[in-house]
């Protein structure tokens, strides 16, 4: 089981990666269970996402405290909430950000983690350039399957195209696209087994 | 037809492929998207000949489906918590006229301390409103129990509630399969309505009944709501025919034939339960589970038999009789007496609060050690039930509890400190 | 013209019977194939107002529909008498859900009628003025703003006469009920209290308001029938009497429920879209005393000493009806002369 924790605030469409991150698990003929943090929080307030993707039915329903993925849709988030609580040490983080780890003052998060795991990308910037919006998350998820390769990109492109239509669909497929050529090559899972393989 | 779907959304398709003939819908948290599916079902002309009826209450709700359902309208409604008690009167008037509405029940917690999160309080505390309630475990199920519970209610003439735990499942995405169409039509016959408000043949419903002869028309209600009993396994078994699973029914059992250690359960809890049981298995532990699909009319007998045989049953449950303590519990033990199983109560889960494996995992450990003993609170934070109780002692106007523990628990916005 | 018009109060009066006119404008009650909606036989207490008017309310209702109606009622004395197990009063398809929920009881057949393509049954809400204005308000509300298609009748006996009299939000001020007990400075209901239901209706801006007494049943039964030729939802508020809650003798009924009319306590008016669009005059107005001392509720305005005071605000309150709806051509209208004449 692959556990995703996904955090943001009310209005980024955080919900809505869950639940599309599940579609492309889901197209792949993989089992997958995306679900809010439930509440009330109105635009603006943290708000977190789940997505558990398994090759076998799913049958917990507690939330995911002990992520294999991390994905902060907020990079203003970072220093409020403790978005890394439970992280495997195995785990991914891929932040929307343009700046680096360092510049983010993570530093030390590098050290427990390991960094071909972590990532940032200018989601929000690829967002504005393909979508004309700053909504980063066909960008970030297009980010995640080529860091994590737990879905691919082209299951992503479908899942986007499920839930969207025409032009804004082709446009969100054309972030996450390049967002995913924005991974460094020698980030994520590729590279891991790449290495195994060696 | 097999999707990735938001739960909310595949009961609303189902509901709609069942045909209702009216819907009333009144919002609340976190039903809403079941009516808002519906609402759009209809107005695309999906679903018809179908009247939605936006209405001002949930009394309103349940009145306008007794209308209908009485005019002979296959009548759906859905709604939660204080939505639920807010209808309260109407649910039992539904049952006592003997009306086959189905409603679904996103579950959550009631007020006060107002809590949107998810629970079993509001359902369980309409057990003995006469309707017959089901408990799903998951979004598959919830479809699958929705199609069956048009069928056991209009069988029987009875109102049934279909329980699906609020946000855990309303919310959740994920895989179901759904029916198509045709099977539906094919497993669910047209209503045909026991009782009929009809210019052509005039008929009084809802006369006055005194004590000549209310307490025969109170034993009649409890002899066709324990008809149930054989309906819904039969109906459950005509829906695996026709759909291939098994879905519905009385109980399920998970693992237990053997087990000296049975944890009992309704809900989406179920789930966490036997993931929790299989890791147990494997460390050699003796216990399994048996889920509670129809806790009205309650299966005294099959419960029973389910767990005689186990040493200790373990009964977790989501909503508190407060004076008391557990509720399915006090079932559980009716069906138990005479035996020498011991019964736990756990109560867990309540107003949102996530009921983790870990949690689980040791509660199962203390039941086994026998060291529960009463009514068990998981997770509970005995820290700040003492400082609210030590404040209690000292100060007459010690203020509100619930406010007084979000400022314990550093909650900010809580008031002033 | 000069010619003179012989009157035939036969004919002019819409005096029940009515068998001088051509059959086509004769009350429906005296018609052998009226439809005896509530049958006799029901618990009604003599003189009961309720039973009257719900009978010629429903009876015209099933004559506009050629009998093609379905009755949902409101927890009260209607529903009381006519349903003692096992009997039932009622020769049209009729259901009692709850006190509250009639309106919307009514809305879910009316939904049910329209999803199977039902355009010709036609449904009818009915309630006491507790079903209605207080804990039916809501779903009444309700089943207005949505434009229904339900006529609803309220059946005004101005408090909760089946658990015992007590004060509703329709009682008017001054009056004894076992709540608004006749003690005190200002015995009886408070003031400065209660609504107008059909004020209120009106405010739906629904296409038919009416309100109506027992007084003038053939008036009632022209409102019903008027009603029923009308799509969507609509309201008739009757002032029916209560022998028992007035404390009235049961020969009395219909001689108090005109009182109240001819006082202008009870304004009867027809309305349409939010607007008034007709009025019943007074024909011969009367002090709002001669009202009051009919009834026993109102007695502690009289005994053990005359509420001088407290008269005059019900007679203000029936001068404000008279100016508001117009009940009195200006021309005939004098506040002043009245309030000589009627402080004797």
């Amino acid at each position: 089981m692959f556990e995703t924790r996904i955090h943001g605030r009310g209005g980024q469409g955080v919900v809505t990666s869950a639940e599309l991150l599940s579609v492309a698990a889901f197209r792949e003929d993989r089992h997958a269970q995306a679900f809010p943090s439930f509440g009330s929080e109105r635009t603006g307030a943290p708000v977190i996402s789940f997505c558990r993707i398994d090759d076998r039915t799913i049958r917990t329903r507690e939330p995911i405290s002990l992520p294999d993925a991390v994905i902060i849709v907020d990079p203003t988030l970072l220093h409020h909430v403790d978005v890394f609580s439970g992280l495997r040490a195995d785990g991914y983080v891929l932040i929307n950000s343009t700046r680096s780890f360092a510049e983010l003052q993570l530093g030390e998060l590098c050290d427990g983690f390991r960094p071909e795991r972590l990532c940032t990308i200018p989601a929000t910037e690829l967002a504005r350039e393909h979508l004309g919006r700053p909504l980063p998350n066909a960008a970030m998820l297009g980010a995640f399957a080529q860091l994590t390769g737990v879905v691919t990109v082209e299951s992503v492109a479908a899942a986007i195209r499920q839930r969207f239509s025409g032009e804004v669909a082709e446009a969100n497929v054309r972030a996450a696209q390049a967002a995913a050529g924005l991974v460094p090559p020698s980030s994520g899972k590729a590279a891991q087994e790449e290495a195994i393989n060696a | 037809m097999l999707e990735q779907i938001e739960g909310s959304q595949a009961v609303a398709r189902t509901v709609a492929m069942c045909r209702p003939e009216v819907i009333c819908a009144y919002p609340i948290s976190p039903q809403t998207h079941i009516v808002e599916g519906l609402s759009r079902l209809v107005k695309a002309g999906e679903l018809r000949p179908c009247e939605f009826v936006n209405v001002e209450s949930e009394y309103a709700a349940m009145s306008v489906a007794i209308g209908a359902s009485a005019t002979g309208a296959r009548s759906y409604t859905a709604t939660a918590s204080q939505g639920l008690l807010y209808m309260a009167e109407a649910l039992y008037n539904a049952s006592g006229l003997g009306l086959p509405i189905v409603m679904t029940v996103a579950n959550r917690a009631l007020g006060a301390p107002i809590n949107i999160w998810n629970d079993h309080s509001d359902s369980m505390s309409q057990r003995d409103s006469g309707w017959i309630q089901l408990y799903v475990e998951s979004n598959q199920e919830a479809v699958d129990v929705h199609l069956q519970a048009f069928r056991i209610a209009e069988t029987l003439s009875l109102p049934v509630m279909v329980c699906m735990d609020g946000f855990i499942l309303t919310h959740a995405v994920e895989r179901v399969e759904l029916p198509e169409p045709e099977q539906v039509d094919a497993f669910l016959p047209p209503y045909e309505p026991r009782q009929l408000l009809d210019p052509a043949e005039p008929m009084t419903i809802g006369a006055m009944v005194g004590p000549e002869a209310y307490t025969e028309v109170r034993y009649l209600a409890h002899y066709k709501q324990m008809q149930a009993l054989d309906v819904i396994p039969e109906v459950a078994a005509a829906f695996e025919q026709r759909f291939g699973r098994s879905s519905g029914g009385l109980l399920r059992s998970y693992r237990s034939d053997d087990a000296e250690t049975i944890v009992v359960a309704l809900g989406s809890v179920l789930g966490t339960i036997e993931d929790v049981i299989d890791e147990l298995r494997d460390q050699g532990v003796s216990i399994g589970a048996l889920g509670i699909r129809t806790f009205r009319p309650w299966p005294s007998e099959e419960v029973r038999s389910a767990l005689e045989h186990a040493k200790r049953v373990i009964v977790v449950e989501k909503a508190l009789s407060i004076g008391i303590g557990g509720i399915v519990s006090q079932n559980v033990h009716g069906a138990l007496e005479g035996t020498a199983v011991t019964i736990h109560t756990a109560i867990a889960g309540l107003g949102g609060r996530p009921i983790t494996k870990s949690s689980l995992r040791r509660l199962f450990a203390d039941g086994i050690a026998g060291e529960l003993t009463g009514t068990t609170f998981v997770d509970l934070d005995h820290s700040l039930v003492d400082g609210e109780s030590e404040r209690m002692m000292q100060t007459r106007r010690s203020g509100p509890h619930a406010e007084n523990m979000l400022r314990d628990v550093g909650i900010v916005g809580a008031g002033p400190v | 013209m000069t010619a003179t018009r012989l009157k035939y109060f036969q004919t002019g009066s819409f005096a029940a019977g009515n068998r001088l006119v051509n059959p086509e404008s004769r009350s429906v009650q005296s018609g052998a194939e009226r439809a005896n909606a509530i049958t006799c036989g029901h618990r009604a207490c003599q003189g009961c107002g309720e039973a009257l008017g719900a009978r010629y309310a429903l009876d015209a209702a099933m004559r506009a529909t050629g009998g093609d109606l379905i009755a949902a009622n409101a927890t009260g004395c209607l529903e009381v008498f006519s349903t003692p197990y096992p009997e039932s009063s009622w020769q049209l398809p009729w259901i009692h859900s709850l006190f509250g929920n009639a309106a919307a009881v009514s809305t879910g057949i009316a939904a049910a009628l329209r999803a199977k393509g039902n355009t010709h049954t036609r449904v009818v809400g009915q309630g006491g003025d507790g079903g209605t204005v207080d804990i039916g308000f809501a779903c009444l509300s309700g089943m207005f703003e949505r434009d229904d298609d339900v006529l609803f009748i309220c059946y005004d006996n101005e408090a909760y006469m089946n658990t015992g009299v007590q004060r509703s939000g329709a009682t008017p001020p001054a009056a004894f009920t076992t709540t608004t007990q006749a003690v005190g400075e200002e015995p009886g209901a408070p003031w400065g209290q209660g609504k107008s239901a059909p004020l209120i209706a009106l405010a739906h801006e629904i296409p038919y308001v009416a309100t109506a007494t027992i007084a003038d049943l053939r008036d009632l039964e022209a409102k019903v029938q008027r009603a029923m030729s009308i799509r969507g939802a609509r309201y008739i508020h009757v002032l029916v009497t209560c022998p028992l809650g007035w404390g009235t003798p049961s020969s009395d009924s219909l001689r108090v429920a005109r009182l109240a009319v001819e006082t202008g306590i009870f304004p009867v008016w027809e309305g349409a879209y939010g607007d008034v669009t007709a009025v019943t005059k007074i024909r011969h107005r009367l002090p709002v005393e001669d009202y009051l001392q009919a009834q026993t509720r109102f007695r502690h305005l009289f005994k053990p000493r005359r509420r001088d005071a407290l008269i005059e605000r019900v007679q203000a309150r029936a001068d404000r009806n008279i100016r508001r709806f117009g009940l009195i051509d200006p021309v005939e209208y004098d506040p002043v002369a009245l309030h000589v004449e009627g402080g004797s």
